[in-house]
């Protein structure tokens, strides 16, 4: 990759940083916490992803 | 009784709105899509430098930081939405190209962009019809973001491919996990701008794309 873009990227990539802090934050803090069971519904779903993903792989290969 | 009938009148008028959010979302979602679809064929027509792609999609997001806020409450929204997403497809088409002259290309393309559809149709349907809240997710998805930028630059740099690999995983899973949210968001009510909604569903749906474009280029060019 060219120098200049490498920096604007970086620079970009700063910036992403800069204004997503303030909102990571914010729902670390104050987001809401998860009840019993929320986790595990939340995790199913993506592990079917994981799974999925694999699959796209193994038909590449 | 009039309590009742007011709490009754209230629910009505929250679940039209949600609805209503729910519905305007995924239309104006749909029309971005293939906006941008028809953008990246056009860049794949022109033949642009993959460096049209950085610049696309940097100028792109700057409009969402910087534009979209300030436009997207009016019908001047509705135009940015589409400057945005056109200006990302269009950026799009140069990396397909690139991918569509490896070999197993157009494989690759193929399974990115079918996978990528399967991923979000199920997460979105998952989401919808279980109706769960999945708001305490919000501290996870933006702490992984801030993780996964911090990657995202050192790696500008240090250009490892195994560090490519795993931020393109670790975006899969992040953007799968904000589609939950999202989703969860609007039919709760946390979200009642369609616009916002369609610009984070945007860029989940692109985000899993180009990351499984990375995964599948690697893992198929092997041989």
């Amino acid at each position: 990759m060219n120098i200049w873009l490498q920096i604007a990227s970086a620079a970009f990539v700063g910036l992403l940083l800069f204004f997503l802090y303030p909102a990571a934050k914010h729902w670390m803090q104050n987001g809401p916490k998860a009840k019993k069971g929320d986790w595990q519904a939340a995790a199913i779903p993506l592990l079917l992803v994981v799974g999925f993903v694999i699959l796209l792989i193994a038909m590449v290969r | 009784m009039n309590t009742l009938d007011r709490a009754i009148g209230r629910s009505t008028e929250t679940t039209f709105a949600t609805n209503k959010v729910i519905k305007n979302t995924y239309l104006l979602l749909s029309a971005t899509l293939v906006f941008s679809g028809m953008m990246a064929l056009l860049s794949l027509y022109l033949a642009v430098p993959v460096w049209t792609y950085t610049v696309s999609v940097i100028v792109a997001m700057l409009m969402g930081i910087f534009v979209l806020p300030r436009t997207a409450d009016s019908s001047a929204g509705l135009g940015v939405i589409f400057a945005i997403t056109g200006l990302m497809g269009f950026g799009l088409g140069a990396v397909i190209s690139m991918y569509l002259n490896m070999p197993n290309g157009p494989q690759t393309v193929g399974l990115a962009l079918g996978g990528t559809g399967v991923i979000f149709l199920g997460l979105s349907g998952y989401a919808l019809s279980s109706r769960r809240d999945f708001s305490f997710m919000g501290g996870f998805i933006f702490a992984g973001m801030l993780v996964m930028m911090v990657a995202v630059l050192a790696n500008i740099f240090l250009q490892i491919p195994a560090l490519q690999l795993a931020i393109a995983s670790g975006f899969i899973l992040l953007m799968s996990g904000f589609i939950l949210f999202q989703t969860s968001q609007m039919v709760h009510g946390g979200e009642t701008n369609y616009i916002h909604a369609t610009y984070g569903l945007y860029l989940s749906i692109f985000n899993i794309f180009i990351s499984l474009l990375q995964i599948l280029g690697i893992f198929g060019g092997d041989d």
